[in-house]
This record gives C-alpha cells, sequence and structure tokens, in this order.
C-alpha cells in the first residue's frame, strides 16, 4: 500500500485526500483496524497549544533617516529588551525578555505580567509598538537615538523563529515541600497539593511520530494560525530516553524548531502568557500534518493518552537540584481523569496546555488540507534518530580561577 | 426560607469606624463569613460577606445596610473571565478553593461557575493568559 508523499498531494489536489486528526483515527483504527485505516486515510493532523518558553522573533526594521547602526547598541519593544547584536537594523525578541523595570522576583511571587511573548501577541495582532533605541554612532550610521511607533506591516521581515517548541512528552510538576512554590509548570502547593502536566497528548505532533519517520527538517506545520516550517531539531532534541514498546517516549525526548512568517500569524495563536513567580513566555499553537505512508505510521497516529506516560518529578527538590529522581509515571489518561495517585496520596492534576485549542489546530489544519490550500512536503533531511548517539548533556561547570 | 448569599459591602469614610455588621447577628439574627476584608487608601472599607439566615432577616438586615449607607452589590459580578483570552488549558482548577472552575469530560473545556466563586483573587494571577479579571 505504500504511499508516497507526491501521491497523497496529487490527492488534495484533486480533493480526493482522506484527512482526519490525531483523535478521530484513534476510534477508525478501532473499528476497521490498522491494515484497511492505513489504506482508506491519506493524512493525519496533529495540534498543541502550549506555553513554549524558547520561542522568539526577529525583525527587519527598515533603515531611519539618517542612519542609524543598532547593532551593538539597546533596543527596547513597548519597553522589553530587545537584542541588537546583529547588522544595523536587525533584531531579535525573545518570548522570555522582561522590561528592566519590571521588579521579577524582589516582590515574591512575580506577576510578570508583560514580556517579549506579549510584544509579539501585539505585533502579531496589528498593534502599534514603541521602539526605543540608543546606539554609539558611526562615520557611515552617525545616528545615536531613535524613538518610533512600528506596526508588523511596515516592517521589511517579521519571522517567528522558535528554536524548542513542541516537546515530545513532559514532565509532571508536583512539589513534596511544605511551601507553596511557583514553577514555569504553575502553582504548585505544598505536599503534593497538585499536579500539572503540559501535552496534548494523544493529539501531539511528536507522540504520533515517535521515531520521527514522517516529521523533517523542511516538513510544512500549522505554526501561530499561519503555515510555518520544521527548520531543524529544537534544542535539547534527545531521541535516545526510554521508550515503550510501541515507541512513545517515557520522558521528555524530542523538539522541533520552527520557523515562519509573523505576518501571516494571528494573535489567536500566539499568546502572552506570564507565570507566577516564574517570568514571561508565549503559547504557542502548532499543527503537523503526518502523511500516512505506510500501516506502521498509522499505527503510530492511533496511539491514545493510556499509552502514553510522563514521569512525575518533585520541583521543590529534585528538579532544581538536577537530580534525576521520579516519583512514577502515570499515563495522560490518568493525567485527563483528573487526579492521579503520588506515594498513596490522590492529586488533583491540572494542564498547562489547552487540549480544546489542539483540537482546533488538527482541525483547522485538516480543513486546510481538504480544501487544497496546503499541501505536504517532503523533508530535506530527517530530525536525529535514536541511532544519532545524541545524548542531553548536563554543563560541565569549570570553576575559574583567576 | 433558609438562605445564604455572599454580597459586596462598601462602607465610605465615614462609616468605616462605626460597628455595623455586628448588628446583623444581634438584631437581625443573620450570621455572615467574611470572605474578605480591606481598607483602601482613601479609606472606603470593602468587605464581602456570605450571609446566611433566612430571606425575612435577610431583607431587614439589607434595608438597615442600605438606610445606615453602604452601597451593596452582588459578588458574581466581580470575578469575570474575558473569553477572548481564556485558552481553556485548565491551570485555574486546582488553584481555586471553592471549585468554581469545571472540565467539561469530553471537550475539556473549562466552565466557570461565578456563583461558587469566592472573590479570593487566587486565579487571576494563577491564569496564564490573565483571562480572570477582578472588578471590584
Amino acid at each position: 500500500m505504500a504511499k508516497t508523499i507526491a501521491e497523497i498531494n496529487e490527492k488534495i489536489k484533486e480533493g480526493k485526500a482522506v484527512v482526519v486528526t490525531a483523535e478521530e483515527i484513534i476510534d477508525i483504527v478501532k473499528q476497521k483496524g490498522i491494515k484497511r485505516a492505513a489504506q482508506e486515510i491519506d493524512v493525519v493532523t496533529t495540534g498543541t497549544f502550549g506555553p513554549m518558553c524558547s520561542s522568539g522573533a526577529y525583525f527587519n526594521i527598515g533603515h531611519a533617516k539618517p542612519r542609524i547602526k543598532l547593532g551593538g547598541g539597546r533596543v527596547y519593544l513597548n519597553d522589553v529588551l530587545a537584542y541588537a547584536g546583529l547588522a544595523a537594523v536587525d533584531i531579535f525578541i525573545g518570548s522570555n525578555a522582561l522590561p528592566d523595570d519590571d521588579p521579577r522576583n524582589r516582590i515574591y511571587p512575580g506577576e510578570f505580567n508583560y514580556g517579549g511573548g506579549h510584544v509579539i501577541e501585539e505585533l502579531v495582532a496589528g498593534k502599534d509598538v514603541r521602539l526605543v533605541a540608543t546606539a554609539y554612532g558611526t562615520d557611515c550610521y552617525p545616528r545615536k537615538r531613535l524613538e518610533t511607533w512600528i506596526n508588523i506591516k511596515d516592517l521589511n521581515e517579521a519571522v517567528l523563529f522558535n528554536i524548542r517548541n513542541a516537546y515530545q512528552n513532559y514532565n509532571v510538576a508536583v512539589n513534596l515541600s511544605d511551601k507553596t512554590i511557583y514553577t514555569y509548570m504553575g502553582i504548585l502547593k505544598p505536599n503534593l497539593g497538585n499536579a500539572n502536566f503540559c501535552s496534548a497528548g494523544q493529539l501531539s505532533p511528536l507522540f504520533n511520530d515517535p521515531y520521527y519517520k514522517t516529521i523533517g527538517i523542511g516538513t510544512k506545520i500549522f505554526l501561530g494560525g499561519g503555515t510555518g516550517f520544521v527548520a531543524w531539531q529544537g534544542t535539547q532534541h534527545n531521541p535516545n530516553v526510554l521508550r515503550s514498546e510501541n515507541g512513545v517516549p517515557r520522558r521528555g525526548a524530542g523538539t522541533l524548531a520552527v520557523i515562519g512568517n509573523l505576518k501571516q500569524m494571528s494573535p489567536r495563536w500566539l499568546v502572552g502568557t506570564s507565570m507566577l513567580g516564574y517570568g514571561c513566555t508565549i503559547t504557542v499553537g502548532i499543527g503537523v500534518p503526518i502523511p500516512i505512508l505506510s500501516e506502521e505510521i498509522l499505527g503510530y497516529t492511533a496511539v491514545t493518552d493510556a499509552d502514553i506516560f510522563a514521569p512525575v518529578v518533585d520541583y521543590s527538590g529534585a528538579y532544581p537540584q538536577m537530580k534525576s529522581d521520579i516519583l512514577g509515571e502515570v499515563s495522560y489518561a490518568q493525567l485527563k481523569s483528573g487526579k492521579i495517585i503520588i506515594q498513596g496520596k490522590e492529586v488533583p492534576t491540572a494542564s498547562l496546555s489547552s487540549y480544546p485549542r489542539a483540537v482546533e489546530i488538527a482541525t483547522t489544519l485538516k480543513d486546510w488540507i481538504l480544501s487544497g490550500k496546503f499541501l505536504l512536503t517532503e523533508p530535506v533531511a530527517p530530525l536525529p534518530g535514536v541511532d544519532s548517539g545524541i545524548t542531553f548533556r548536563p554543563l560541565k561547570e569549570r570553576p575559574i580561577e583567576e | 426560607m433558609a438562605i445564604a448569599k455572599r454580597i459586596v459591602l462598601r462602607f465610605p469614610q465615614r462609616l468605616v469606624d462605626r460597628p455595623i455588621v455586628s448588628r446583623l447577628v444581634r438584631d437581625f439574627n443573620l450570621d455572615f463569613n467574611i470572605l474578605k476584608a480591606s481598607v483602601t487608601p482613601d479609606e472606603e472599607g470593602l468587605l464581602v460577606l456570605e450571609l446566611s439566615g433566612k430571606q425575612s432577616d435577610y431583607d431587614k438586615g439589607i434595608r438597615y445596610l442600605t438606610e445606615t449607607g453602604v452601597r451593596i452589590q452582588a459578588l458574581s459580578q466581580d470575578v469575570t473571565r474575558n473569553e477572548e483570552r481564556c485558552t481553556h488549558c485548565g491551570a485555574c482548577i486546582t488553584v481555586c478553593p471553592a471549585d468554581a472552575f469545571e472540565l467539561e469530560p469530553l471537550t475539556r473545556r473549562v466552565n466557570f461557575y461565578n456563583e461558587r466563586c469566592l472573590a479570593c483573587e487566587l486565579c487571576i494571577k494563577a491564569c496564564p493568559p490573565r483571562a480572570m479579571e477582578l472588578h471590584f
């Protein structure tokens, strides 16, 4: 039955492709079996919508008259520090960047109401953003100060470039200590008061292609409400972790670096986000289409929440101290039931990733493909797999002695 | 008929130093549970109460408060969800002490039942996209 991406694209163009979401495929496989489902279905769409910190955007703002060299100077967008270590008018803003005068955690827990993720959301929403820059001035770029409104429609380029998104599995965070802690996994109440998780589970892109057999560099995706591409493996991409028999990693594993034109994205799918006591970030919508090239690939997409396990980690001790101890493993089906059992105690669960929005992404991507406006791409290179020898190294700290 | 209602009371500056709520117990047979109390910088007092007792006593008590000059509003109007900003992630669910947020099991959408809300404000800063809003 082996199909090719080119054949699937022909069917998409003819309006004959059969496309379902990674949620719908579960029942289809139950009813029809893998063999028949693989013959009938051409594409399975996935989706995820969660806070993804290693996200950012770069801009070319155009040259001022007289010229100014921002590179080596300082640039703020709505008071949030942007990176200006590039050429004259190229800047980058990261989702975790903060205004200089944000109190951070000096007033604990810090509120982190506005940061780089919010600047990106406002730009995407078409709002004017205040740019304030200082530079040192050169013979060819004489200007030393610039204060101006900018708007995404006037920028030469506005590109979302996220160096680590769509984590293939993630820790379930709990707190064993006797005081509330404020983490990137949300507020964790003392003495196992709650457990927070962050994955769309059975709908999440890399859970549906656990060995990266179809998702590779160059794969076209749903990104932030528009289209984008997988640019590279994400940072900390770590394919060599413990896996279940179905191939699904039982720990944080693969990641994606993604890129796309910010001008065609939407603030509904790039939401500035505040984690109390931790910082600012951005919630990103990503959807990846999986071409059903074989029965094996279809089998992977039929994975359910009950077959996917995540480690439970203490964020008051093991996590900050870089210890690898876990308190156990739970399935996403258990997590989504609203409570899990840890050390004999019933612990209520909550998600930081939005499942309804993940469904909406997978459904939107399905509709785009069915309407013929979204064709699949052939990856130009694979993501490093389990045989790549890649490992996730801790920092090798070497004290600097004067 | 016994009832329990959650209300927001605002005391103008001239009333802040007078015993008023105690009369609800003494003269009107009402019970109260203080959910929140503060005096703002311009010295307006704000009190969030759950008042319980007989409907007839409750009505008399409310009339007394109004006549004294206390402004009264229903609590449920005060914490609202900005539906545009809510992403239905669910981070609020385990933070809320009053179970005012519930997941719809099938869709995993988060429902907000503001009649259960105590206006404790924990969800306001716990909400990652800051969709929960306080209107006092």
